[in-house]
């Protein structure tokens, strides 16, 4: 039962959903692989590439779907305007170009010409515009409409052209363009919730809907036609896998060509020969972190002094040593450490038990009655920590917080809770003190979702009711504002006031830890992490596994 | 014998309505509503989202007006859409499910009869002989042993050192490609590992169970009177005493019926087959009201007409209950 219940449920914390599989970013860190000499290889065409994912996809609609299966199979199928490189630059995928009017109110996007759907359709401007009356309207249930709900209106002047307008300068639009473009002539006129696309994708990306055996797998094949240039890796199949002792199995045996491991696999597990054969083991930062956040509408958290002593009595190296095996960095903030945006010149609130303890008794938290836990007016000083069940790195966090916390006189109970209980009777009430959750992000920087104190409502993001007017003002500056250097200004501010408010302690943020099959070449780190080059991937002719 | 099938199968539409009842509030008393899962946390998806999706699911009416829409619904045999994303009919989900639910499961039930029968009555045969000892450590072993640990060693061991069978899965990548016997081959190794798994609790149980009955009937006074009438060893066990001993049987494999369709998460999970226990497993998680509800009525309906065939067939094959039962039911 337990291995069952390992099972995440971390699809959901997506801070910003947009293609948040091919954005975990990468310190370029590679481990003992690669031939120290490059190989100069010819690209050849073929093979199968066979990865394994704990959960079957729920819909093959892109503006429909919110699980990690369905996404990452989904960014295959279709494509959107725009979307990262490998350095995390902005770059045209179904867009050609683009302009940004001078006042920053309007973006008018080329688009690429001689594009195809999977059926042979030509790709034209009337498709995107049906994509935005898609996600906007009402009837369509879909977690991706927010950011379309700035535009205030959208030509199709030809059919290679697409103009939108805003009407305040909205720094996030442009990426917002990298939503999947469904195909206009198969979904007009027709119920989203019905359409047997769901099920049988038509995309205009660079592979093929083949079939989809519910509960088994699901296979793709590569697009001859792709826009830019046939796949060379033939077919991919996603076989769905639930358990993860089961696919390390598979993967030590060789038929699973990718997986990403858990620190204690990537550590312990793979140092064979047998596995070093076979497998080239990458390591980068993923975009993300786990926080311990405090509920802010209780009294005892109210108390900034509070909060600073707490991040102090945590030792957040500790932490990654025990939990990750190392496999991870302090998280200072809600930024990723390698990212332009980071600013590191916050306070760190390095492991300091002495400071403190200071910084509670100047709140006029003492030990009275001498029984190691610290009072104030008749009151001990304890609280209650929550997490979902699941997840075993955030319940071992809370395991050994609690101990720290302990040694600071600080009492602490841990109540881990199956995921919707916890949503329903903690998170959403704000019937909680403390809790350990994370969210995933990924290269834009806004966050007002997350700290705006318009957010704090029941079901929002802000649920710690995180209320600072300064906050307020510089999420709204940051995301009229383009020109990145500006925007820096006002999100290093943000994060000042974050590291001296400590709503959060900002505990860690995890490394991705993709194994790959050594017949791929063309694998390569990047701030984007692996799979942003998939394309490019190829098998020489004499390791090709798979023949057809 | 008709008059009172039918007796017994209109009792059956009341406990049947009785069932779904209080199944259908049972699981909306779980905290967290499908639309909570599917918006939460979800920095894109506002609270309007919510009310639509509550609206368009019907989740914002009564729950008595919500049961009556079901049950209305299911007298017309039809089971609802999933309230997964993908919105699929139930009994689709189901049927794509059940096949291999039911092949697995059959072959489970074969294999549990066919070692544990022989097994039970060798046990009693020769009660206290080092056999029966040995098979009493074995078998209990294998009772306590955990399925998901039991399973991650065979594997381990079948399918990453020795390489012999396939580790998960159903078929192989290539299944397509093979010829008529390879596709045979193929699916008979992939089916090695979770059919021994998935029966070895129950040989433990059911073994246990044949050779205190046949102890119990070896005690009987026919048997000694067929003794006394000097026939063989032979035909006093295989002839007078086995037959009777097996007539439990009836009963188990009429309990089994419910069975067929039901399946485990853990060795579903572990050995990545697409079966009911994940299906149900994951409707639960994602409080997926109409198909968890579609699973269970089916499986009543089946543990209801279960234990009606049984009765029947209980009836058929031993007179003294034929007797008995001019007056009223059995249970």
């Amino acid at each position: 039962m337990i291995m069952i219940l390992m099972i995440k449920k971390t699809i959901y914390l997506l801070l910003i959903s947009l293609m948040s599989l091919f954005v975990s970013a990468c310190n370029n860190s590679n481990e003992d692989n690669h031939p120290g000499v490059v190989e100069a290889l010819t690209p050849e065409f073929g093979d199968t590439f066979i990865e394994a994912s704990i959960g079957d996809a729920s819909t093959l609609l892109p503006v429909l779907a919110s699980d990690s299966a369905s996404s990452s199979i989904n960014s295959m199928i279709y494509n959107g305007l725009v979307r990262y490189d490998k350095d995390l630059q902005i770059e045209g995928e179904l867009a050609q170009s683009w302009d940004i009017s001078d006042d920053n109110l309007t973006i008018t996007f080329y688009l690429k010409k001689g594009v195809t759907w999977h059926d042979g359709t030509p790709f034209t401007s009337a498709d995107v515009e049906f994509n935005y009356r898609l996600y906007i309207d009402p009837k369509t249930p879909t977690s991706y409409a927010e950011s379309f709900k700035q535009v205030t209106g959208v030509e199709a002047p030809d059919p290679y052209t697409f103009i939108v307008h805003y009407d305040k300068p909205y720094a996030p639009a442009l990426i917002s363009w990298a939503m999947s473009i469904h195909p206009k002539h198969l979904l007009s006129g027709v119920d989203i919730t019905k359409s047997p696309l769901a099920r049988k994708p038509v995309g205009t990306g660079p592979y093929k809907f083949v079939e989809w055996v519910g509960g088994e797998k699901i296979v793709l094949e590569s697009n001859p036609d792709y826009f830019e240039g046939q796949p060379h890796i033939k077919r991919v199949v996603y076989r769905i896998i639930p358990d993860i002792s089961t696919q390390f199995l598979e993967l030590q045996t060789g038929s699973l060509d990718f997986m990403g491991l858990s620190p204690l696999q990537f550590d312990r597990q793979t140092d064979t020969s047998a596995f070093k054969r076979l497998y080239n083991k990458y390591r980068y930062l993923s975009f993300g972190y786990t926080y311990l956040g405090y509920n802010l509408n209780r009294p005892l958290f109210q108390d900034k002094r509070v909060r600073q002593a707490l991040s102090y009595a945590i030792n957040k190296q500790e932490l990654i040593d025990g939990v990750l095996l190392g496999y991870g960095s302090v998280a200072t903030g809600p930024y990723k450490p390698d990212t332009w945006v980071y600013n590191s010149a916050v306070p760190k609130y390095s492991y300091n038990p002495e400071k403190a303890r200071l910084l509670l008794a100047e709140a006029g938290w003492r030990d009275t009655d001498d029984n190691g836990i610290l009072d104030k007016d008749g009151k001990e000083l304890s609280f209650t920590i929550v997490t979902n069940q699941g997840n075993d790195l955030r319940s071992k966090t809370g395991e050994i917080i609690q101990r720290r916390f302990k040694e600071v006189g600080v009492a602490v109970k841990l109540r881990i809770i199956e995921w919707a209980t916890f949503l329903k009777e903690f998170i959403n009430p704000g019937n909680f003190d403390a809790t350990i959750l994370a969210w995933t992000g990924g290269p834009e920087p806004d966050q007002f979702n997350i700290w705006h104190s318009s957010k704090t409502g029941p079901r929002e993001l802000n649920f710690i009711g995180f209320k600072n007017r300064e906050v307020d003002n510089l999420l709204e500056e940051g995301r009229r504002v383009f020109d990145l250097q500006q925007r820096k200004v006002y999100y290093d501010r943000l994060q000042e006031i974050l590291a001296e408010e400590q709503p959060y302690t900002f505990l860690y943020v995890g490394e991705a830890l993709p194994a790959v099959s050594k017949r791929f070449r063309g694998v390569e780190a990047a701030p984007a992490g692996i799979r942003y080059n998939f394309n490019q991937w190829f098998v020489p002719q004499a390791e090709q596994k798979y023949s057809r | 014998m008709l008059s009172y099938i039918a007796k017994r199968l209109l009792l059956l539409v009341p406990l049947l309505l009785g069932i779904t009842l209080i199944s259908f509030v049972v699981i909306h008393l779980a905290p967290g509503e499908p639309t909570d899962l599917q918006t939460q946390l979800n920095p894109q998806a506002s609270s309007e989202l919510q009310e639509r999706l509550r609206s368009q699911y019907g989740l914002d009416q009564p729950l008595y007006i919500q049961y009556g829409r079901w049950l209305s619904r299911l007298i017309q045999l039809d089971f609802g859409e999933s309230f997964a994303t993908d919105r699929r009919p139930v009994l689709d989900k189901v049927l794509e499910r059940l096949p291999v639910t039911i092949l697995l499961n059959l072959l489970s039930i074969i294999l549990i009869l066919t070692v544990s029968v022989p097994l039970g009555i060798l046990s009693a045969i020769q009660r206290n002989s080092g056999f029966d000892r040995t098979t009493t450590v074995l078998v209990f072993t294998g009772f306590a042993m955990p399925s998901f640990w039991l399973a991650l060693l065979l594997m381990d061991w079948f399918g990453v050192r020795l390489g012999l069978l396939p580790i998960s899965g159903l078929k192989s990548l290539g299944y397509e490609y093979l010829s008529w016997g390879g596709q045979l081959l193929d699916r008979i190794s992939h089916l090695v590992l979770p059919v021994f798994v998935s029966a070895i609790g129950g040989l433990a149980g059911f073994s246990r169970y044949m050779r205190s009955n046949m102890l119990e009937v070896i005690r009987q006074d026919y048997i000694l009177t067929a003794r006394a009438k000097g026939l063989s060893e032979r035909t006093v066990i295989y002839k007078h005493a086995l037959r009777n001993a097996l007539l439990p049987v009836i009963t188990i494999l009429g309990l089994s019926v419910p069975g067929l369709i039901g399946g485990s998460v853990i060795f579903e999970t572990i050995f990545a087959i697409p079966g009911m226990g994940k299906l149900f497993y994951d409707g639960v998680m994602m409080r997926d009201y109409p198909l968890i509800m579609g699973i269970l009525v089916m499986g009543a309906v089946l543990t209801l007409l279960g234990n009606l065939l049984a009765d029947i067939c209980y009836a058929l094959a031993d007179p003294r209950i034929r007797q008995n039962q001019r007056g009223g039911g059995s249970s």
